[in-house]
């Protein structure tokens, strides 16, 4: 019988190789299902993890891992903050949402004014301001009454689609747009647009701020006392309580951080690669943000290489459904599968195996 | 706008169809909660139940073998959940999420040639005598099976949870799962147990949406029900009678707003859609006060 016993201190080999692991487990179980929707398995997972990167059009590819990771990024970054002090915000695709809402008012707002270096700025800090704003929601609730921050936050991230839904095709419809749903492009619009900063490389300017974020979260929590609050507050609550670490002041800025980094991935993405307020604008980075922040295990170095990996699935999937038949399916079941097995793998890192012969109790 | 083309009588009986998808995978939840599991795949469940039983009901042409097999779909898939929170010892938060991404992933995946099928119908009940009574007849006696059958499922939970000892059991699990060990009750198989029923009765909530409240396949057609299940079971305190409670309020807000959707109000839609997710906010805010299960979300790990 194999029996599980519980690790002194986290094993740190397993702490770098499960995630490796997974990735590995998770090639073969979708192996499978590929081979179940009778593709060629092989084929597939050569197209969608190595294709974007090794092929001969991967110069096509390669600057939309870009930008498709600097959101996953930027949002697993702050999303890790919480995960680690037990504060879960499982609403950042609400507060993505709401960045760009925000963010693009200010741009429609101030249309057809010349002054980039103004409005541009004034931008992403009202995109971070309404991610930031639409996160305390949970957080305040949470602090004065009590109230769950995982089910608020996710209830308002119903509220947001909505609420971009009504910008769409109310507030923000493009005036000259001939009535179709959708705002003015903000990216064709110069004092607002989000373009390479070299031309055709993807690198953008949330790229930037995503390897900031990458860089300033590494720094606080390896050097800065919050940052060691925060992994106080997560592995012993109450040591961190005798320590004067004010849970409510940690839930409060946890909330705000990963808050205002979804909502200025949101102005990143409006000004930028989507271009425009729409009515499905999002297409679900929050939510996948999360895997990214579990897969690269709540460290800032190792979401930046998730996130990587989490865009190769994009980007990949994305040939495998022209070129391959693939179902768009089944790359969200993918990406499923991979925190799935990174979940199971994980009992290695905190847990021994031991094979023992069955005795009595 | 014309209030006085909504009927209130129509209104208090769609008010239980709009209910009980919601009460299906709440009650699930309930028992799952009570055992000291929290699983946060209900919405992940639902949908692939809802998935499974229209695929089912389509190609018997019986919606009664739909909800039999979206509930075994949806109890196979809250099993994944249960080997690994409960052998693998995962954290529950992160695994529930999990099981929600996947979820809506496999169901887009199976339910790939089911867009725009129609679903067997599925005849109301109408129960001889009573549903001729005026005004209440209408109301509460003339829906389909499972409407009753989720307040069933209801009793027969508050009888197993309050007047029979494996419920006495399985409430102990969940209040202190290290003292139900030591008394020589098996943690893990309570719980295992506990999280395939909340699938059972999660996969039954997705396929009365697909099958009776729509009833058709769309992808991402739960939006959003399973959480607010979630939530209806914290506004409960845990209670299978408060829990009956709080499905009706919020089928009564979705109810009332589709009405004045219908009606033609002055206010755009999208806000309208907005309001059941507000309302399950601010009823999470005013009902904060209950006690939640004293193991709840703990990992057990029997040390030797």
């Amino acid at each position: 019988m194999i029996a599980l016993e519980k690790r002194p201190q986290p094993s740190r080999t397993w702490a770098w190789a499960s995630p490796l692991l997974a990735v590995a487990l998770t090639m073969v179980l979708s192996g499978l299902m590929f081979a179940a929707l009778g593709k060629n398995p092989v084929e597939v997972i050569r197209t969608i993890f190595f294709d974007p990167v090794f092929s001969e059009f991967a110069w096509y590819y390669r600057p939309q891992i870009l930008i498709k990771g600097a959101p996953l990024v930027l949002i697993a970054v702050g999303l890790s903050f919480g995960f680690r002090a037990g504060v879960w915000n499982i609403g950042a695709e609400g507060q993505y949402i709401m960045g760009a809402i925000c963010g693009a008012g200010v741009a429609l707002a101030l249309y057809p004014m010349e002054a980039r270096w103004l409005i541009f700025p004034l931008m992403v800090i009202a995109g971070a301001l309404g991610g930031w704003a639409w996160a305390m929601i949970p957080g305040l609730l949470r602090v004065r009454f009590g109230t769950n921050e995982i089910l608020v936050s996710l209830m308002l991230v119903y509220v947001a689609e909505q609420l971009l839904a009504a910008m769409a095709l109310g507030a923000m419809r493009n005036p000259d747009g001939m009535g179709f749903p959708g705002s003015r492009n903000l990216a064709q619009y110069t004092s607002s647009a989000n373009l390479d900063l070299i031309e055709g490389s993807g690198l953008h300017w949330g790229v930037v701020a995503a390897l900031i974020a990458v860089i300033f979260a590494y720094v606080v929590l390896s050097r800065h006392l919050f940052g060691f609050h925060v992994r106080l507050a997560g592995q012993a609550p109450r040591a961190a309580r005798f320590a004067g670490v004010s849970p409510a002041r940690m839930i409060l800025m946890c909330m705000g951080l990963s808050g205002a980094l979804a909502g200025a991935a949101g102005l990143f993405e409006v000004a930028g690669p989507a271009g425009q307020i729409s009515i499905d604008f999002n297409v679900g980075y929050g939510f996948t943000a999360i895997i990214v922040a579990f897969l690269g295990r709540l460290n800032p170095l190792g979401i930046l290489a998730a996130g990587a990996l989490m865009a190769l699935t994009y980007i990949g999937g994305g040939i495998a459904q022209s070129s391959l038949g693939l179902p768009s399916a089944a790359i969200s079941l993918l990406q499923g599968m991979l925190l799935f097995t990174l979940l199971a793998v994980d009992v290695l890192t905190h847990y021994r195996l031991r094979f023992r012969k069955r005795s009595l109790a | 706008m014309d209030l006085s083309s909504i009927n209130p009588i129509l209104l208090l009986a769609s008010l239980m169809v709009a209910a009980t998808p919601i009460l299906l995978a709440a009650i699930g939840e309930l028992v799952a909660e009570r055992a000291g599991v929290l699983n946060l795949g209900v919405e992940g469940m639902m949908i692939t139940g809802a998935v499974v039983g229209f695929i089912v009901a389509v190609n018997t042409g019986s919606p009664w073998l739909g909800f039999a097999g979206a509930a075994v779909g949806g109890a196979a898939l809250s099993l994944v959940f249960g080997v690994l929170t409960q052998y693998l010892l995962s954290n529950q938060v992160a695994t529930g999420l999990a099981l929600t991404l996947f979820g809506l992933g496999l169901s887009a995946l199976l339910g790939q040639g089911y867009i725009g099928v129609k679903a067997p119908s599925f005849p109301d009940l109408d129960v001889p005598l009573l549903s001729d009574i005026p005004v209440i007849g209408p109301i509460v006696f003339r829906h389909d099976p499972m409407v009753y059958l989720g307040l069933f499922i209801v009793l027969g939970v508050w009888l197993f949870l309050n007047r029979s000892r494996a419920g006495l059991i399985l409430r102990a699990v969940g209040e202190n799962h290290d003292a139900a060990h030591a008394l020589g009750y098996s943690v893990r198989r309570t719980r295992m147990l506990a999280i395939a029923f909340g699938g059972a009765c999660a996969g039954l909530g997705g396929a009365y949406l697909s099958l009776v409240r729509v009833p058709q396949w769309t992808e991402g057609m739960t939006a959003g029900a399973g959480w607010i299940a979630l939530a209806i079971v914290v506004f409960a305190s845990w209670r299978p009678g408060r829990l009956v409670l709080g499905a009706y309020l919020f089928g009564g807000v979705t109810v009332l707003q589709l009405n004045l959707q219908a009606a033609g109000v002055a206010i755009p839609v999208e806000y309208l859609s907005m309001t059941p997710y507000l309302a399950t906010i601010a009823v999470l805010v005013i009902m904060s006060a209950g006690r939640s299960p004293g193991s709840l979300g703990k990992i057990f790990h029997a040390a030797r």
